[in-house]
């Protein structure tokens, strides 16, 4: 459904996007993240034709965003929700989408039957000959939700969606997000909520100007090499602490009475440790494995760039 | 381009202006106003000439032209507002996303800013020019208006007038962020139209229909070059990329 090769966009001497290469499949929720500045926006604009690339190609439901005449079929078949919702506040809700359903030359049957069918789903339907100004943000933005999938489009670009809403808002819009999913929608989701990401998203791309890495959100947490075992001990003393450095573990940080070392094979390396610690005349009251997270890999990832 | 998108763009323009107060009482207060205050000057200075017609038509055609300035103020306020409006409200973005031209955006924008501005120029032209047929016929034994001389002005310079404030507010809007801001710079465009009903006021010039003829082929000229110089700023890359 989208696929770029080596997309890039400079402003002056600034790189924005570099190099991005990815495909984004039909039906796929598919989360972009990346710190501020790391060109999430301009890859959206760019996709969405609202901006040029300076080389490379990016083809949106199989229409090339470089080709002026194909930009307006690719504008007809994408929703965009900008990360500023852009709403006419002096227009009311009903006003906002019908203007919008008019531009995609909508029927006004049509316009009438999607603009009651949205608002009824996001609870604004008796709001909705209220001005857009006097909306709360959690309002406007499933009122910009609306607006972008007013004609319909098979794909739909959310640029931080659920940014400044409020814990409830938030989960609202990440429902309606998880509907849209089960009507087969490409969702293409900007955001650098790792959790949002985590939990809607089947694959994650981590963005840093570079493509950093993509793949399911296991696959991204797997990514980065190593557990950690965190043993809790009745008590600890210089004994014990002398046993495990002559095992070479790595990384050991001690925090009261509970050790956590660093271990990249748990099921070979646990046994030895608690061995030792039992040898020293230690006293093992648990054994934790803590796993890579998917924040692990985005902070590596990231990090691993600025440096 | 489809004109059908950009009448649809216009009337939502139309729909957010019509919500502003402001901008309506300036477009019907000042032309109303103008045309009450020379109606009352004109039925006055009628009673005052005791059959004397060339002083009652002296000034009648200078005072014509003060509709053509009004022109060149009115839309200045309407565009401003739909284009930095739209600007601070931050809905440009959206609607670049979908299927409409830059072109049709600006145009709907530009009727938008057209229509209402130049329908309330003419209704109170028309006040003025009924009023004062109904003052000097008496005196004049004829009826001054309509004229050649009215007709170029009020139909062929004040469109081009308005024209000219609305290219110059449309390029003014990209490059501040504040609606009125946008609105003082582009209500300077009355200036060079101004300055002609000065010099006509002090003689330098006559408001003979080849001067208003020259005069709005020069403001013709200025238009054309404005409007690709306006098409060149709205456009979706320059918006988004270099708009402050």
């Amino acid at each position: 459904m989208i696929e770029a090769e080596n997309l890039t966009r400079k402003f002056g001497d600034l790189t924005a996007v570099d190099n991005l290469t990815l495909r984004v499949d039909e039906g796929e929720v598919f989360g972009f993240l990346g710190p501020n500045g790391a060109g999430k926006t301009t890859t959206v604009r760019m996709l969405c034709c609202l901006i040029s690339k300076t080389s490379g190609s990016a083809r949106v439901g199989n229409y090339d965003i470089g080709s002026q005449e194909d930009a307006p079929k690719i504008r007809k078949i994408v929703g965009l929700v900008p990360d500023n919702v852009g709403l006419y506040e002096s227009l009311t809700a009903y006003e906002n989408l019908d203007y919008y359903g008019k531009l995609y030359k909508r029927t006004q049957a049509q316009r009438k039957e999607r603009i009651e069918y949205f608002l009824k789903l996001l609870g604004l339907w008796e709001k909705k000959d209220a001005m857009a100004g006097t909306f709360s943000k959690g309002m406007k933005q499933k009122l910009a939700i609306a607006r972008a999938l007013i004609h319909d489009p098979r794909i739909l670009f959310m640029d931080e969606p659920t940014a400044n809403l409020d814990p409830e808002s938030a989960k609202t819009v990440r429902d309606f997000i998880l509907e849209l999913k089960k009507e087969k929608k490409t969702i293409f989701l900007n955001t650098h909520n790792l959790d949002e990401a985590q939990r809607i998203c089947d694959r994650i791309a981590i963005l840093n100007t570079r493509l950093m890495s993509v793949g399911t959100p296991d696959e991204l947490e797997r990514s980065v090499r190593g557990t950690t075992t965190v043993i809790q001990l009745r008590r600890v003393n210089d004994a014990i602490l002398d046993a495990l450095k002559r095992l070479q573990v790595r990384n050991m940080v001690r925090e009261d009475r509970k050790l956590m070392v660093e271990v990249v094979d748990p099921e070979e390396e646990n046994p030895a440790i608690v061995h030792a610690i039992d040898a020293a005349g230690g006293e093992v009251v648990s054994v934790s494995v803590v796993g890579s997270t998917l924040e692990d890999a985005y902070l590596r990832l990231v990090r691993e760039r600025r440096e | 381009m489809n004109l059908g998108t950009s009448l649809t763009v216009a009337a939502k323009e139309l729909m957010v202006v019509r919500r502003k107060k402001s901008i309506i009482y300036s477009i019907i207060v000042l032309p109303l106003l103008v045309s009450v205050a020379f109606s009352l000057y004109i039925n006055q200075a009628a009673a005052a000439a005791s059959g004397i017609p060339s002083d009652i038509s002296l000034g009648l055609d200078s005072i014509t032209y003060f509709f053509v300035v009004l022109a060149a103020v009115l839309p200045a306020s309407i565009a401003a507002y739909s284009i930095v409006g739209e600007k601070v409200e931050k809905s440009l973005e959206p609607l670049l996303a979908t299927p409409v031209t830059d072109g049709e955006i600006l145009l709907g924008k530009s009727i938008a800013a057209f229509v209402p501005p130049m329908l309330a120029a003419w209704a109170g032209a028309s006040i003025f020019m009924a009023d004062t047929d109904f003052a000097t016929h008496d005196l004049l034994s004829y009826y001054y208006f309509p004229n050649w001389t009215s007709g170029v002005m009020l139909l062929l310079l004040a469109p081009l007038a308005a024209i000219f404030s609305i290219e110059m507010a449309v390029i003014a809007s990209s490059r501040v962020s504040d609606v009125r801001a946008a609105n003082q710079i582009g209500g300077l465009t009355f200036i060079p139209f101004m300055a002609v009903f000065l010099a006509e006021a002090t003689s330098l010039i006559a408001l003979s229909i080849v001067n208003l003829l020259i005069i709005s082929g020069v403001v013709l000229v200025v238009d054309l070059a404005l409007f690709f110089l306006s098409a060149a700023t709205f456009r979706r890359e320059e918006i988004l990329t270099k708009w402050r």
